[in-house]
C-alpha cells in the first residue's frame, strides 16, 4: 500500500468535511478497497473511515413502508433483518461471515462492481440511493462497470427499498471468488415485475426487460418460455462464456420466480 | 505514525501504527502475536481471522487504527485460564482437525464465532460458514467433525 | 480394541498444542535483529529482452540499502537442476542456465529482474516502482505443440530449440507396441489435458538470510521440505559456500505438497545479499507473488491408446505426452513426466507391452515441477480414463474390465521397469464396493432424477510408486542426488530419547508418529521420545519429505538406528547382569536374561552408558547414540480403489460430489488417524484438480488465474464427508516396518474417479460425452452437454480442439 492518512470522523458532517481534501476517499468496510490498496491500484492521500459514523448505520421502516438501510450498515446486519427476506438472503451470501461483519451496503453500491450482489437488489426493488447531497433512483444510479452517479467525495448515507410482494435472488457463484458469475433478482410489485441481472454484463447490473414484461402478466416460469437473454455485451472469461452467462440468466430467473411465487 | 490503543486478549495494549498498517500487521509486529497468519492478499483464505468486539473479522482487511478502543481476541486468547486447550481447540486436536497448522488459528476463530451464533450447527451449516477459511491439508472432513464435537454433538473420535 | 500407544495407535498429535494456541514458529515468525527487507521487481511480461535497467533514481529513495540486478550474480552459479534425463536417441536433455536474477532476458511473468533491499518492505516497494526498465517484448511461447515446431521463437537463445528432451520408454518395445496396436481387436484412444495446477500451501514461502561477520557462517531460514537438499544445492552449486559454513533451518512449515522441495532463487538471494549488505535480509512472499514464483504442477497434454484382444484383455498401451517444463528447469522437473510417470503406466494391470513417449518443452511460463503425486497422477488419470472409455465402447462393466486385467501374482515385474513387491487389487476393490454401497446406487440415482439431477458413479484403481528411492537405481536414471534417509538416535542418561531425522514434517505429524515406532521397539511410553527435524545444524544429512517417503525411508532409518541402540544396550545389560548378550531380551522397557529372573530397567542401562562405572570399557565406548542411513532397495507400491458419486445439474452444468469412498492398501499403518487425514487431504486436492483448479495463461503468457479470485481452491462446501478404509493391508516386503506411504494416494486416485463419474452421469442421461478436460467447471460441463467445444482457459489447448489458440483465448466463444 502507498502511505495515506486515515481519518476516523464520528459524525457525518465531519466525514463530509474530511472528504473535501484533495485525493481523499471514503472507506466503508474496506472489504474491496483494502485489497485494491494492497495491490497499489489506488493511491489516495487520505482515507476517511465511515466506520465510526453511527448516524449512517441501522435499519428501519419509514412512513412510506420502505426499508431504510443506512449506508454504513454491514451485510451481516442486513442479513439479520426480517422485513425484506430476499434482501436478507442476498446479504447473507455475500463473501463470508468475516467479510459480512465489516463490509457495508454503502461501500458496495458506491463501488458498483459488475459482480456485486446489492446492485441487483437495488435495481430490481426500484430502490432509492440517498447521499449527503441528494437522492438517486437506482435506475439512474448504476451507470456501468464501477461507475455510478456519485461525485467525488459523495457519501451513500442510505438505501431505501420499496418492499415487493414477492421477491427472490438467485446467485450462481463463480467457483473461485464466489462472487456471482450471474445473479438474478426478481421482485414482484403490485404494478409489475422487475428483474435485475448482475455478474453477467460488461456494462454492470441491468434489467432484463423482456422477462419483466412476460412476468408482469404471468408470474410463472412458464411465462419465460420462448424468451432468451442476449449474449451480446455479456462477459466472457475463464469461468464462462457470454453464451453460458446468457443461458444462466434465464435459468436463474426461472428459479427466482419459482422460489418467490 | 499514530498511537492505537486496544484491548487484546483482555490486556490493554498500545502500538505505533501508520494509517496503512493493517490490524494483522500490528498484531504480528509490534504486539508480537504471531499466531494470526497471513495466507493471501485478496481477503479470501481466512488465516487471519480474529474477533473484534466479539465479531469475526479478517485482520488483513481492517486497518489497525480502526481497532482503536476495541476488544480484540486472537488465537493466543483462546486457551483456558489455566493454559489448557479451550473446548474448540481440544476438539480440533481430538479429531485431527489440523495438519500443517497454518490455517488453524483462523479456523478456530471462525468456529468460535459460528458456535456463538449457532450452538448446534449441522454439517451443511458448518461447511457454509467456513466459506471464508481455506485449508489445503485436511479436506475439511476432520474440521467439520471437530466443530460438531465442540458443539457437543455426537461424533466418533478420529480413526476409532 | 484399538491400541493406545505404539504402532497402530492413534495418539493425539503433540504438535497440535502449539499450532492451536498460536505458538507455532513458522519462518515468517522469525525476525533477526537488524534485518532488512527485499522486494523483487518481477517481469510483468512473459518474454522480453532486457535492454536496460535504470536504478539511479531508486537508489536514492528513502531506506534503500542496495539494489541488485542480474549483473550482481554473474560470479555465482545458477539455480541447478537435480535430474538429468537421457532421451530416446541417447542424448542428454537440454539444460538452460537459470540465473538468480534475470540476465539478458525475462522468460515468464514473475521472473525476478531486480531485488531492492531496504529498511522496510514498503520502502523497498516504493523504490522498485522508481526503477526504469527497458524491456523489448518478444513473442510468448505458450502452446507446447507450437513451441517444438521449426522456426518457433526460442525461450532460450543458446539452446537448439524449445524441446528439452524426447524420451521413449521402453524404447526397445516401441515397434512391438506399434505392432500390437495394429493387430488389436479393439483400440480405445483418448486425448486429454492434465491441467496445470498451483500447489498453494496456505503458508506462502519465506526466506531469511543471515551472515555472521565474526565467523563467516551463513544461516538461511526457509520454508522447505528438505533443508539439507537446499544446503547442498545452494551451497555447492549457486553460492559456493561449503556446507560446514552454512546452516539451513526449516522450522514449522505450513504445508508443502511438493512446491517447497525445490531450491528457489529467493533463498539464494537472501543468503547472498545478507553478506553483501552486512545485514540479515528477509523475504516474505505475498500470495499474488506465490502464484507467479512457486513451481506449478502437472500440465501434460496426452494421447493414450489402449489395445485389447477379443476377450478384452489389455494387450498394449501407447502414450504420447507433451510435458510443460516452463521457462527453466526446476529442481526435479525433468524426472516428473519420465521416471515418476512412465514407470507407472502399467497401473494395476497385466499389460504386456507399453511404450511411453514424453516430449518436455520449454515455454514462457512459471517452471513446473513435482506437485502431490508428481507424474503418478498423470499416469493414473490417463490410464483410468481410457479404461473407462474402453469399457463403455465395449459395453462391459468398468469394474469387471479392470478386475479381468488385474495383476494377481506378486512379485510382478512390469514391462516398464519396476517390480511390484506385493498387493491385492481385488481386495481393495471388494472393500470399495462394500463401503461405497455400490448396490444402493440405482436407488440414489432414481432419487436424484426425481429432483431433476443427473447422478453418476465413477470408479478407478490406482497404484503408485512411493518410498523414493533406491539411490543406485535413481543414479542410473539421472538423479544427481541419493535418495536415502538418515536418523540419529540419542539416548540420554535418564532414558529419554532424541531422534534426529532428515525427514521434515510440514503437516504429516512426524513428531507424533515417529515416536510410536521407537516406543514399540523399546517398550517405553511415546512421550519419552522427542523428534528433532528441520535444522541442518542438529540433524544428520537427509533428503527430506516428499513422494510419500518419510515413514518408508525415514522411518526405516529410525528403525535401523534404534536397532543399533538396542544391540549396544543389550551388551551393556549383559555385562551388568553377567550374562551373554545373546540371552538378553528387551520387552516393555526391561532387559531380562532368558531362563532367569534377572531384570534390569531401561533407565539403568542408559545411565550405565553415561556413568560407565560397571561397564565393558575394554570392548565398547561409553554413550548410547547411533546413526543409520537407510537406502531402500525398491520403491513401495501403495494401491487401492476409489469411487465417487456426483450429481450434475443439467440446467447449469454444476457438479456436486455426493459421496466419496476410498479403499487403500498402505501396508502396515503406524497411526491410523494421521493416515486417514492424509487421505482426506489428498482427496480434496484431487477433487480440486477435477472440478475447480485451473492455472491458466492467455496467449500472451499472462497468468489469468493469478489469485484466489480466479484460481478456485476447494472450500468446505465443495466437499462431502469421505468414507475411507485402509484395512486391506499387504505389508511392504522390503522395509522393516512393512509400510508403503499414504501422502499422495488421494491426489493420485481422485481425479479420474470424479471425471469417470461425471461422464457416467451424462451418458446415463443420453448425452454422448466421452471426455471433458479438467477442471469440470459448470461452464465446461454445460458446454459439453450442448455438444460444444470445451471452453477457454486451459493452460494448453483443450484436447480435441481443432485450433491451437481457441483453447485458451480470453475472447473465444465456448
Amino acid at each position: 500500500m502507498y502511505a495515506f492518512d486515515l481519518e476516523r470522523p464520528t459524525t457525518l458532517a465531519d466525514a463530509i468535511a474530511a472528504l473535501k481534501g484533495e485525493d481523499a476517499q471514503a472507506l466503508g468496510g474496506g472489504q474491496t478497497l483494502i485489497p485494491t490498496l494492497k495491490q497499489r491500484l489506488a493511491m489516495p492521500a487520505k482515507l476517511v473511515s465511515l466506520a465510526g459514523v453511527d448516524e449512517i448505520k441501522g435499519i428501519c421502516r419509514n412512513d412510506a413502508g420502505r426499508l431504510c438501510v443506512g449506508g454504513g450498515t454491514t451485510h451481516g446486519e442486513i442479513a439479520a433483518q426480517s422485513d425484506y427476506p430476499a434482501l436478507a438472503a442476498l446479504a447473507g451470501r455475500i463473501g463470508d461471515p468475516a467479510v459480512r461483519n465489516r463490509g457495508t451496503i454503502g461501500g458496495s453500491v458506491a463501488n458498483n462492481d459488475p459482480s456485486a450482489c446489492y446492485p441487483a437488489a437495488c435495481l430490481a426493488s426500484g430502490a432509492t440511493i440517498v447521499t449527503d447531497r441528494g437522492e438517486y433512483a437506482a435506475d439512474d444510479f448504476f451507470q456501468g462497470m464501477f461507475t455510478t452517479s456519485l461525485a467525488e467525495g459523495e457519501i451513500v448515507t442510505e438505501v431505501r427499498f420499496p418492499i415487493p410482494e414477492a421477491a427472490n435472488y438467485q446467485k450462481f457463484a463463480q467457483p473461485a471468488s464466489r462472487f456471482p458469475l450471474v445473479g438474478v433478482f426478481v421482485a414482484r410489485f403490485a404494478d409489475g415485475v422487475r428483474v435485475a441481472v448482475t455478474g453477467a454484463s460488461e456494462g454492470g447490473v441491468f434489467r432484463w426487460s423482456e422477462a419483466e414484461t412476460a412476468l408482469s402478466s404471468d408470474f410463472s416460469v412458464g411465462a419465460l418460455e420462448g424468451l432468451s437473454a442476449s449474449a451480446e455485451g455479456l462477459i466472457t472469461d475463464l469461468h464462462g462464456s457470454a453464451d453460458y452467462r446468457a443461458h444462466l440468466i434465464k435459468v436463474l430467473t426461472g428459479r427466482a420466480v419459482t422460489a418467490a411465487a | 505514525m499514530t498511537k492505537v490503543s486496544m484491548r487484546v486478549n483482555g490486556k490493554a495494549v498500545t502500538a505505533e501504527v501508520e494509517g496503512r498498517t493493517l490490524l494483522v500487521e500490528a498484531l504480528r509486529g509490534p504486539l508480537g502475536l504471531t499466531g494470526t497468519h497471513v495466507g493471501c492478499d485478496t481477503s479470501q483464505c481466512g488465516a487471519c481471522v480474529v474477533h473484534v468486539d466479539g465479531k469475526a473479522v479478517k485482520a488483513c482487511t481492517m486497518f489497525a487504527a480502526e481497532a482503536e478502543g476495541a476488544e480484540v481476541t486472537t488465537i493466543e486468547g483462546m486457551a483456558n485460564a489455566d493454559g489448557s486447550l479451550g473446548v474448540i481447540q481440544q476438539a480440533f486436536q481430538d479429531h485431527h482437525g489440523l495438519q500443517c497448522g497454518f490455517c488453524t488459528p483462523g479456523m478456530v476463530m471462525s468456529a468460535a464465532a459460528l458456535l456463538k451464533d449457532n450452538p448446534k450447527p449441522s454439517e451443511a451449516e458448518i461447511r457454509h460458514y467456513l466459506e471464508g477459511n481455506i485449508c489445503r491439508c485436511t479436506g475439511y472432513h476432520n474440521i467439520v467433525k471437530a466443530i460438531q464435537a465442540a458443539s457437543g454433538q455426537d461424533v466418533a473420535i478420529a480413526a476409532e | 480394541m484399538p491400541k493406545d500407544s505404539g504402532i497402530g495407535a492413534s495418539p493425539k498429535r503433540r504438535e497440535d498444542v502449539r499450532f492451536l494456541t498460536g505458538d507455532g514458529r513458522y519462518t515468517d515468525d522469525i525476525n533477526v535483529a537488524g534485518q532488512a527487507y527485499v522486494h523483487f521487481l518481477r517481469s510483468d511480461v512473459a518474454h522480453a529482452r532486457i535492454a536496460g535497467i535504470d536504478t539511479s533514481q531508486a537508489e536514492g529513495m528513502p531506506g534503500v540499502v542496495r539494489i541488485f540486478t542480474g549483473a550482481d550474480f554473474e560470479a555465482v552459479g545458477g539455480i541447478p537442476c537435480g535430474w538429468q534425463i537421457t532421451d530416446r536417441h541417447g542424448e542428454v536433455m537440454q539444460e538452460p542456465k537459470h540465473p538468480v536474477l534475470a540476465h539478458g532476458k525475462v522468460r515468464h511473468v514473475g521472473d525476478p529482474i531486480c531485488a531492492v533491499v531496504a529498511d522496510t518492505l514498503a520502502q523497498a516497494r516504493d523504490a522498485a516502482e522508481a526503477i526504469v526498465l527497458d524491456l523489448e517484448e518478444l513473442p510468448a511461447v505458450i502452446d507446447m505443440k507450437e513451441a517444438v515446431k521449426d522456426g518457433a521463437t526460442k525461450v532460450h537463445d543458446d539452446l537448439t530449440g524449445n524441446l528439452c528432451y524426447d524420451w521413449g520408454f521402453v524404447e526397445e518395445n516401441r515397434d512391438a507396441v506399434d505392432e500390437a496396436i495394429k493387430s488389436a481387436a479393439h483400440v480405445t484412444t483418448l486425448e486429454l489435458v492434465n491441467n496445470r495446477l498451483i500447489a498453494n500451501p496456505m503458508e506462502p514461502r519465506v526466506a531469511v538470510g543471515q551472515w555472521e561477520k565474526g565467523t563467516g557462517d551463513y544461516t538461511l531460514y526457509t520454508t522447505s521440505q528438505n533443508p539439507h537438499v537446499i544446503r547442498l544445492l545452494m551451497g555447492a552449486f549457486v553460492l559456493g559456500i561449503p556446507e560446514h559454513k552454512l546452516r539451513v533451518v526449516a522450522p514449522d512449515v505450513g504445508g508443502g505438497f511438493g512446491t517447497k522441495i525445490f531450491h528457489y532463487a529467493e533463498e539464494a538471494f537472501c543468503t547472498f545479499a545478507a553478506k553483501e549488505c552486512r545485514r540479515p535480509v528477509k523475504w516474505t512472499s505475498s500470495r499474488s507473488e506465490a502464484f507467479m514464483s512457486d513451481a506449478h504442477g502437472r500440465d501434460h497434454v496426452t494421447k493414450i491408446e489402449l489395445a485389447l484382444d477379443a476377450e478384452n484383455n489389455f494387450t498394449a498401451v501407447r502414450t504420447e505426452t507433451y510435458a510443460n517444463m516452463g521457462a527453466y528447469l526446476s529442481t526435479f522437473a525433468p524426472s516428473v513426466p519420465t521416471w515418476l510417470h512412465g514407470t507407472l503406466m502399467a497401473g494395476n494391470y497385466r499389460t504386456p507391452l507399453i511404450y511411453v513417449n514424453v516430449k518436455a518443452v520449454f515455454t514462457n511460463t512459471v517452471p513446473v515441477d513435482a506437485y502431490r503425486g508428481a507424474g503418478r497422477p498423470e499416469a493414473t488419470f490417463q490410464l483410468e480414463r481410457v479404461i473407462d472409455k474402453a469399457a463403455r465402447e465395449l459395453g462391459v462393466d468398468p469394474i469387471e474390465l479392470r478386475r479381468q486385467n488385474f495383476i494377481t501374482e506378486f512379485p510382478y515385474a512390469t514391462p516398464v521397469a519396476v517390480e511390484y513387491d506385493t498387493g491385492d487389487y481385488h481386495a481393495t476393490m471388494d472393500k470399495l464396493i462394500e463401503i461405497a454401497d455400490v448396490a444402493g446406487f440405482e436407488a440414489r440415482a432414481e432419487e436424484s432424477r426425481a429432483r431433476g439431477k443427473l447422478r453418476g458413479f465413477g470408479v478407478n484403481s490406482y497404484i503408485e510408486a512411493c518410498g523414493i528411492a533406491p539411490s543406485n537405481l535413481v543414479g542410473q536414471l539421472g538423479a544427481r542426488a541419493g535418495l536415502y534417509e538418515s536418523a540419529t538416535v540419542r539416548v540420554n542418561a535418564t532414558g529419554g530419547l532424541v531422534v534426529m531425522t532428515g525427514s521434515h514434517s510440514h503437516g504429516q505429524g512426524h513428531e507424533t508418529s515417529f515416536p510410536q515406532v521407537v516406543a514399540d521397539m523399546i517398550g517405553i511410553p511415546d512421550d519419552m521420545i522427542e523428534i528433532v527435524h528441520g535444522d541442518t545444524a542438529n540433524t544428520p544429512m537427509g533428503m527430506g519429505t516428499y513422494g510419500s517417503r518419510s515413514l518408508a525411508v525415514g522411518g526405516s532409518a529410525i528403525v535401523r538406528a534404534t536397532e543399533k541402540i538396542i544391540a549396544k544396550a543389550k551388551k551393556i545389560a549383559a555385562h551388568i547382569m553377567e550374562a551373554s548378550d545373546q540371552d538378553i531380551e528387551l520387552k516393555d522397557g526391561k532387559f531380562t536374561v532368558a531362563g532367569t529372573d534377572k531384570e534390569l530397567a531401561w533407565g539403568d542401562v542408559t545411565l550405565a552408558a553415561y556413568v560407565p562405572h560397571n561397564y565393558p570399557l575394554a570392548e565398547m565406548e561409553p554413550g548410547l547414540e547411533e546413526t543409520a542411513f537407510y537406502d531402500p532397495n525398491n520403491f513401495t507400491y501403495p494401491s487401492g480403489a476409489y469411487a465417487c458419486e456426483v450429481e450434475v445439474d443439467p440446467e447449469t452444468g454444476k457438479v456436486t460430489i455426493e459421496r466419496f469412498a476410498a479403499a487403500d492398501d498402505f501396508g502396515n499403518v503406524v497411526n491410523p488417524m494421521i493416515v486417514e487425514g492424509q487421505v482426506h487431504g489428498g482427496i480434496a486436492q484431487g477433487v480440486g484438480q477435477a472440478l475447480l483448479e485451473n492455472c491458466a495463461y492467455d496467449e500472451n503468457g499472462q497468468l489469468i488465474s493469478a489469485s484466489y479470485m480466479d484460481y478456485a481452491m476447494p472450500r468446505a462446501d465443495d466437499l462431502p464427508m469421505f468414507t475411507v478404509d485402509h484395512s486391506c493391508q499387504t505389508p511392504c516386503t522390503h522395509n522393516p516396518l512393512g509400510v508403503k506411504g499414504c501422502g499422495e494416494a488421494g491426489a493420485i486416485a481422485s481425479p479420474p474417479t470424479v471425471v469417470n463419474a461425471v461422464c457416467d452421469a451424462l451418458q446415463r442421461a443420453g448425452k454422448n460425452v466421452t471426455h471433458i478436460d479438467m477442471p469440470l467447471s459448470p461452464a465446461r460441463v454445460w458446454a459439453a452437454m450442448q455438444g460444444a467445444e470445451p471452453t477457454m482457459g486451459a493452460a494448453q489447448p483443450a484436447a480435441g480442439s481443432a485450433g491451437s489458440a481457441e483453447g485458451r483465448s480470453l475472447h473465444g466463444q465456448g
